[in-house]
């Protein structure tokens, strides 16, 4: 990985908490009600397949952890539901516009600036805009927070560029306004 | 007879086949790639997710059930982040915009 970037990943305490978690998730994902199913060769593979995944993905998985706290996710968490929503409104105005006789489409190429600078908030943002009306983002400048972003028709791209709903509850679930 | 779980399931799943027919009528009548990805990437989303959810709720509550979870979790990871993968790489290698006006690719 990258050597000059910052990253907790390589920590041990990390590394066995990721440990922890990949085999949780693999006892998950190969659950079964059986009586007598878990015997010693069926752990011992998970063991294995979750110390594999930990030495090759850990400085993925784990690297800037350090920038999220407690308050960020819960404000993160109060995000959510309302992002599902647009998502749900973003897929009536995509039938809407394929169904429409005559396609009431405009594609245009918006650009604007944010004050997001962190990983997390900028990627937060790029998903959420991919997800909702009518935009796709196409590229992200993170020095600036600069957002190269797509748009099938005008009323969406007013909403980035005039009322900025978005940007602003990304800025405030990352503290970053 | 049917039961309300059954109703739900099958209300979410028939919820799932729309927008997956929309996303594909959608691909099919767009005029070029950049609007194309709006259709497929957004109605694409939520079809596979209300798809799981409907088999979620008739599945009842199990271990298929958070595996499916799981499922719907990672799609909605994946799923915008492959659409701007593509639409960047369309754009850099310099794939021109459909404009209003202009004739279907």
């Amino acid at each position: 990985m990258a050597g000059n970037r910052r990253s907790t990943g390589n920590s041990k305490p990390g590394m066995l908490a990721m440990f922890v978690l990949m085999f949780v998730f693999w006892v998950l994902m190969s659950a079964c009600i059986k009586p007598g199913h878990y015997d010693y060769i069926r752990i011992a593979i998970g063991i294995f397949c979750a110390a594999v995944v930990t030495l090759i993905s850990h400085d993925l998985l784990l690297a800037d952890s350090e920038t999220m706290n407690l308050l960020k996710t819960w404000r993160l968490l109060l995000y959510i539901p309302w992002e599902l929503w647009q998502i749900v409104l973003a897929n009536f105005d995509v039938a809407y516009r394929v169904l429409h006789p005559k396609m009431p489409i405009e594609p245009c190429i918006i650009e604007f600036d944010t004050s997001l600078r962190s990983n997390f908030a900028l990627t937060t943002l790029a998903n959420s805009i991919t997800l909702t009306p009518g935009t796709i983002t196409i590229d992200v400048e993170p020095e600036r927070g600069r957002f190269l972003v797509h748009s099938i028709a005008q009323k969406p791209a007013d909403a980035l560029l005039v009322d900025k709903t978005m940007q602003h509850k990304v800025a405030h679930v990352y503290m970053e306004e | 007879m049917f039961s309300i779980i059954d109703i739900v399931a099958t209300i979410l799943m028939v919820g799932g086949l729309f927008f997956m027919i929309t996303g594909a009528i959608g691909l099919l009548r767009l005029p070029d790639f950049y609007t194309r990805l709006h259709a497929t990437g957004k109605c694409d989303t939520l079809g596979e997710v209300l798809l799981i959810l409907g088999c979620m709720v008739y599945q009842g509550w199990s271990f298929v059930s958070v595996k499916l979870f799981f499922l719907m979790f990672f799609i909605f990871m994946a799923n915008p982040v492959g659409t701007h993968a593509i639409m960047k790489a369309a754009y850099y290698t310099g794939l021109k915009p459909w404009k209003k006006g202009e004739p279907r690719m």
